[in-house]
């Protein structure tokens, strides 16, 4: 197949195409997923910065 | 060769302005070391592309598949389901979250925050210190030689004009101007490999075609008589005889090495904590898995083929042609590839290694000026400067490697890649997937395991992996014998990182399961909020 004999090295050949499709596809099925956490994290960041203030103001 | 020298002008041009910018959007360390945690997906990937696929991988991996032939593509399929898709989903996304809330601004004190070690980021940033110059190194050194050839300028010359420009937007750019640098340097370095893999396939009249004239040079006896492979090598296109001197080589040092390693490179690890949420990361993998699957894949497919150009018109094998597998891309773009074409891949070698050198760069200088003295510092001014100046230290200990590393052996890119990869795989790997993945897992054998992989790994390339124990000589020293692996094994071939990663594993689990220490459980609790432990 495609000039090669050796399956070994077809399945390599066949191997490295499927996992760059396999990247292709997840990307596009969670294009849009993961900015929940953004959200929780500009509310994290917000309460550190409150209770720094307080660390500081204290001091 | 005015056309070369003004699409080089052009080039670096871009690259500085892209430093520029990058030093115009630095204002803190935050922005120095992890580029704010802001960088666009696309940008992220590309320079993660860009960082991991150097000169190395085109010049010195793809030299050497002219003489192991496709069974590298082996590695091209790790590189993008390790290197892309495991490392990016799989860790990328939980060091990404963990690392914001250690506020971890490198790799060493990621791991040294995680644990609560001030020993495991120190010793880590020492490994790099040590270590990382000479993979650096290599790499300027592979990126010279080519400069020197196609420009027919002085290698030193070469070597002190790469290094300066380099320095010049990491020292002043940070973080941000590798990157945006980066970034551009990936996607010229992907159009490039692009038309080489279109041209090479066209050259030889298609894909089974060009396969198959490779094939069929296994038939004819003259090849057979100039093959210098190691014993077990049965042909371009076909897989070595399992466990042969040829099937170590293949499979323990360059596949294994480079595809395992690449999950604990520190300077990859570090652009996860670059972007924002998980979403980036998500539009991150596509972009990274067809930037791997160009590069490597075609190094390792056009350094096979070149045997069949090489063959035609001077009846030499590739690597005997050249002079060597680190000449066997060079020579073969000039000698088969139209003028214009070589005058922009001298371009694309070039920016290859400028993207991997200025994050090697950058993060030797961060072990220095951040891991090693950045509590010194007393402000974020200190702290800046502190930085720029380990920068710098970083700098000049690389170029002085790279002016006086004398080249030992042949193949030295490749090898001296793998040895790094490996390294780290051995040190780091084990710990980080624990840091990670494994609440449980106490102080103790994150050390445990770092130290037992580094060791085993440093003795086994002193006393028995030939390609190194040969050069360092210590072996011989003590034992007169390049080796002290017994005669007719195989041992003298199997890389470090086998024995290695493998010690450091088993060091890193039994001290986990055996050790009553719950001294940073509570910690550890803290690190892991917000990812499903």
């Amino acid at each position: 197949m495609l000039g090669i004999d050796d399956g070994g090295i077809v399945l390599a050949y066949f191997l490295c195409i499927g996992s760059m499709l396999l990247c292709v596809g997840y990307g596009i099925l969670n294009w849009n997923k993961g900015l929940e956490l953004e959200c929780e994290e500009i509310d994290e960041e917000m309460k550190w910065e409150e209770l720094e203030h307080e660390i500081e103001n204290r001091l | 060769m005015y056309a070369k020298v003004i699409i080089t002008v052009i080039y670096l041009a871009i690259v500085g302005y892209l430093g520029y910018l990058g030093f115009r959007n630095t204002k803190d360390s935050n922005d120095y070391l992890i580029g704010g945690r802001k960088i666009h997906p696309m940008v992220m990937a590309l320079s993660y592309g860009a960082t991991f696929i150097s000169t190395s991988a085109i010049i010195g991996f793809g030299g050497i598949s002219s003489i192991f032939g496709m069974s590298l593509l082996w590695l091209t399929f790790l590189n993008i389901i390790l290197g892309v898709f495991i490392a990016f989903v799989f860790f990328g996304k939980r060091t990404r979250k963990m690392g914001h809330q250690l506020d971890a601004h490198t790799f060493p004190e990621f791991m040294g925050k995680r644990f609560d070690s001030a020993f495991i980021q120190k010793f880590s940033a020492i490994i790099i210190f040590l270590f990382m110059p000479m993979y650096t190194a290599a790499v300027m050194i592979g990126a010279a030689t080519f400069l020197q050839s196609s420009l027919k300028i002085d290698y030193n010359v070469a070597l002190f004009f790469f290094a300066v420009i380099i320095a010049l937007y990491v020292f002043f750019g940070g973080l941000k101007g590798v990157m945006y640098s980066d970034a551009f340097q990936g996607a010229l370095m992907f159009v490039g490999m692009l038309v080489l893999l279109i041209s090479v396939y066209t050259g030889l009249g298609g894909i089974s075609e060009a396969h198959g004239k490779l094939t069929e040079m296994m038939k004819n006896p003259l090849v057979l008589e100039l093959i210098k492979a190691p014993p077990g090598f049965t042909g371009w296109t076909s897989m070595p005889t399992i466990f042969s001197n040829a099937w170590w080589v293949i499979v323990s040092s360059l596949v294994m090495g480079v595809g395992i390693g690449v999950l604990a490179q520190p300077q990859l690890v570090v652009r996860f904590m670059t972007v924002k949420s998980n979403r980036e990361l998500n539009r991150a993998v596509p972009v990274g898995g067809i930037f791997i699957f160009m590069m490597a894949g075609v190094a390792y497919i056009v350094g096979p083929l070149s045997n069949v150009y090489f063959f035609e018109k001077v009846g030499k094998l590739s690597a005997e042609a050249a002079g060597g597998t680190d000449n066997v891309i060079p020579m073969f773009l000039d000698q088969f590839m139209p003028e214009w074409f070589v005058t922009i891949f001298l371009v694309i070698v070039v920016a290859a290694g400028m993207s991997t050198i200025s994050s090697q760069f950058h993060t030797i200088g961060t072990s220095v000026g951040w891991d090693l003295f950045g509590q010194k510092a007393k402000n974020e001014e200190q702290t800046m400067l502190i930085t720029r100046i380990g920068m710098l230290v970083a700098i000049i200990i690389t170029v002085f490697l790279a002016y006086f590393m004398p080249k030992v052996w042949d193949g030295a890119i490749a090898i001296s890649t793998g040895l790094f990869f490996g390294i780290c795989a051995a040190a780091f790997l084990p710990m980080y997937i624990g840091a990670i993945y494994c609440k449980k897992m106490p102080k103790s054998a994150a050390i445990g395991g770092m130290l037992s992989g580094f060791a085993t790994s440093i003795l086994w390339m002193m006393f028995v992996h030939t390609k190194e124990s040969s050069v360092i000589k210590i072996s011989a020293l003590l034992f007169h014998k390049q080796t002290i692996a017994p005669e007719g094994s195989l041992l003298g071939v199997v890389d470090p990182i086998i024995i290695s990663l493998t010690v450091s594993i088993i060091v890193t689990v039994v001290i986990t399961l055996v050790s009553k220490d719950t001294s940073i459980e509570e910690h550890a609790g803290r690190c892991f909020k917000g990812l499903n432990a």
